[in-house]
């Protein structure tokens, strides 16, 4: 009888610590794609963590490798400085949809549009989870929260932001793709997205975020099978999945050198400084 | 020391800022700091440094902080209402012992204010930086030779008590040249263990963190932090003195106003008042000890502050009821004249005097 | 032969491994609480695991191992 063998495991950028997140919460499964991930990749020891103010405040204690905790929505900012001392390291944000696109919502431009070789993993669940369920710029249309206790009324509070498309729009973006955790054929496509932008971190390609459409069941007020169809039948047709850039697939090496194509005809960006 | 050149103060610090160490400066624009940025962005790309214009002073003080846990000696700079900004994230470095330097070349408030120098951030720097129990050490140069040495010191004891530590200078200082000799570029840095720099495989992960949900655990953790500033209290109190030995009026003036308040004493002296000055140069810690050494022949005491009166606080706390303590100052971003304080120590002499 | 241990100081009895086996073989287990007091998960047929990691895949809190 061959010998027995183990097929999965907890990764080595996971530490041991049982998570405070509540039953169901994909957010554990992101950390465990992240950090398997970095094993795949051997950058255990280069790897550095930034954590945002929100659910996953607390993954300096999840992950293994050197983290940081940031100010609310300061995360990318943080990172910036943290990959520019080490440029050899591999460098990522995790935040949540509160801290990237609402407080934040400037670092995450900014960071992306400078082209920061860093990789932003941002877990959008429509909601704000640490501070008990109040309405998130990503919060659906008529979703109820505690700050939207009618449903998101659009004409009051606006409309919810689609992160992806939002940043694809910017130069220094190398790779953007939306992916989520309703199955296990999804967790392992989520896990090729965020796998891909850490190679393309490592391989100076330029800025890259992995947004994952997860959920919130007690907060949602849902079991967790049940958020999942909820998130199946609302959230996925409003984030619709998918690579929303990937300079690679549009035939350039990096973002500079796409940035660059696209500006051809001006003659400041070809003619280099004056 | 290099040789003696000719520099506007925001360059001073910035060249010094260089000389220091510093690799990672994080900026923004605004009104009386700009060439402290722009010269970073010509000197950064040379010596192999990084120059960032942040988006925001948020950003940019936020930058500091993740260059700091990354164990970098790095800097950020800016003026009152952007100072007012960055409360936060230097409440953050406080809270994560994070070393690094801030510099604060204040301009007139509050709100927007003016862009003429003032002195009106004093509480702000020394008791309302942001948020929680902290403290930063606050310089107040007086000189462009004071504002180069001082950058030094303050990354020197920002390592040393893994702490923010502000340069507090204002609109004058920042735009005037003077001459100044550069400190000689710094040897060894300090090692940074604790930093995340990545574990490498060789050590249990580093984490700069200011949470602590388990209060008796952040509790311990304030007064652990309060030891040290027990340490700075006693240790890191600077003052410079001007004829005191004999001084019945005592001056209480830093930064700009120290140099008015200066010329002042040496008019008064030759009207026979005898008058001298106390010139902080630490803010925090107050050079209590200085300030107590003068209990002995002061009758009266004026602080001249380009504000409403914030310093004079201070004085009034370590020389209590017993002795008038008084203040003189513009604000808004007008500077006093010798004269106007000169006017000042004549009335309060004739008040105590004999 | 394949089969799965559960883990239980990290198990929380979400149930996502239950939906997520695709022979239908994790259940909750309603004996038992575990120290959180959660039902834990387990395999109720050892036999019929093909070690997919489908369970495993689902499980946020990493509390299944997977053998073959």
């Amino acid at each position: 009888m061959a010998e027995e063998q183990v097929v999965f495991e907890r990764p080595k950028t996971l530490t041991t610590k049982p998570t405070h997140y509540c039953p169901g919460c994909a957010h554990g499964i992101v950390h465990r794609l992240v950090a398997e991930s970095i094993d795949e990749l051997g950058k255990d020891g280069d790897a550095v963590g930034v954590a945002p103010v929100g659910c996953s405040v607390l993954a300096y204690d999840y992950f293994s490798c050197d983290m940081i905790e940031a100010a609310h929505g300061r995360a990318p900012s943080v990172a910036t400085a943290v990959k520019r001392v080490h440029p050899e390291n591999l460098v990522f944000s995790y935040q949540g949809d509160g801290d990237l696109a609402s407080i934040g919502m400037a670092e995450t431009v900014h960071a992306a549009t400078r082209g920061e070789n860093i990789t932003v993993i941002f877990y959008n669940n429509a909601i704000y989870g640490m501070t008990g369920g109040q309405m998130a710029p990503t919060t659906l249309p008529n979703q109820v929260t505690q700050t939207s206790p009618y449903g998101r009324n659009t004409k009051e509070a606006g409309y919810p932001v689609r992160i992806c498309e939002l940043l694809a729009t910017l130069d220094g973006v190398a790779y953007a793709e939306r992916v989520t955790i309703d199955k296990p054929s999804s967790v392992r496509k989520a896990k090729k997205a965020i796998k891909k932008a850490f190679e393309y971190q490592m391989e100076g390609r330029g800025y890259t975020i992995v947004e994952i459409v997860g959920t919130c069941p007690t907060n949602w007020g849902m079991t967790p099978k049940d958020a999942i169809g909820w998130l199946e039948e609302n959230m996925l047709p409003y984030y619709p999945l998918g690579v929303y850039r990937d300079c690679v697939e549009e035939g350039f090496e990096t973002a500079a050198e796409a940035a660059l194509a696209r500006a051809k005809d001006v003659p400041i960006v070809t003619g280099g400084v004056a | 020391m290099g040789e003696k050149v000719l520099m506007k103060g925001n360059e001073a610090l910035a060249a010094a800022a260089v000389r220091a160490g510093c690799r990672f400066y994080f900026g923004y624009p605004i009104t009386p700091q700009t060439e402290l940025a722009a010269y970073m962005s010509k000197i950064m790309p040379k010596v192999g440094g990084t120059f960032l214009q942040a988006e925001s002073e948020i950003s940019a003080i936020n930058m500091l902080y993740g260059a700091a846990a990354a164990g970098a000696r790095a800097m950020t700079s800016s003026s009152s209402p952007g100072v007012s900004l960055k409360g936060e994230g230097i409440s953050y470095m406080a809270g994560a012992d994070l070393p690094g330097v801030i510099v604060n070349v204040e301009r007139g408030g509050p709100g927007l204010g003016s862009i003429q120098p003032s002195q009106q951030d004093y509480w702000q720097a020394t008791r309302a930086m942001g948020h929680g129990d902290f403290f930063q050490i606050v310089y107040a140069p007086n000189t462009v030779q004071e504002m180069a040495d001082m950058i030094f010191t303050a990354f020197e004891k920002a390592d040393e008590y893994l702490t923010p530590v502000m340069i507090l200078a204002d609109g004058l200082l920042g735009q005037m040249m003077e001459p100044v000799e550069l400190p000689d570029e710094i040897g060894e840095l300090p090692e940074k263990p604790w930093a995340t720099t990545g574990t490498k495989g060789k050590r249990e992960h580093n984490i700069a963190n200011s949470l602590y949900l388990q209060s008796n655990e952040l509790e311990a953790k304030l007064l652990e932090r309060a030891k040290r500033y027990e340490i700075i209290l006693d240790k890191e109190q600077q003052s410079e003195g001007f004829m005191l030995d004999d001084a019945e009026i005592v001056l209480v003036a830093f930064g700009a106003s120290s140099r008015i308040a200066r010329s002042a004493v040496v008019k008064a002296r030759e009207e026979g008042i005898k008058v001298g000055l106390l010139r902080p140069i630490t803010l925090w810690p107050f050079p209590a000890k200085a300030l107590e050494a003068t209990l002995g022949t002061a009758k009266a005491y004026l602080s001249v502050e380009m504000n409403m009166g914030q310093m004079v606080d201070d004085v009034r706390l370590v020389v209590g009821k017993d002795v008038p303590v008084e203040h003189f100052g513009r604000t808004g971003g007008i500077i006093p004249t010798p004269d106007e304080v000169l006017e000042a120590i004549r009335s309060l002499n004739a008040k105590v005097g004999e | 032969m394949a089969h799965i241990s559960v883990d239980d100081t990290y198990c929380k009895g979400c149930g996502l491994c239950v939906d997520a086996c695709p022979v239908h073989i994790m259940e909750l287990d309603q004996d038992r609480i575990n120290a959180k007091g959660y039902h834990p998960a387990h395999c109720i047929d050892d036999e019929a695991c093909t070690g997919c990691t489908s369970c495993a895949t689902m499980c946020p809190d990493v509390a299944i191992t997977v053998y073959r």
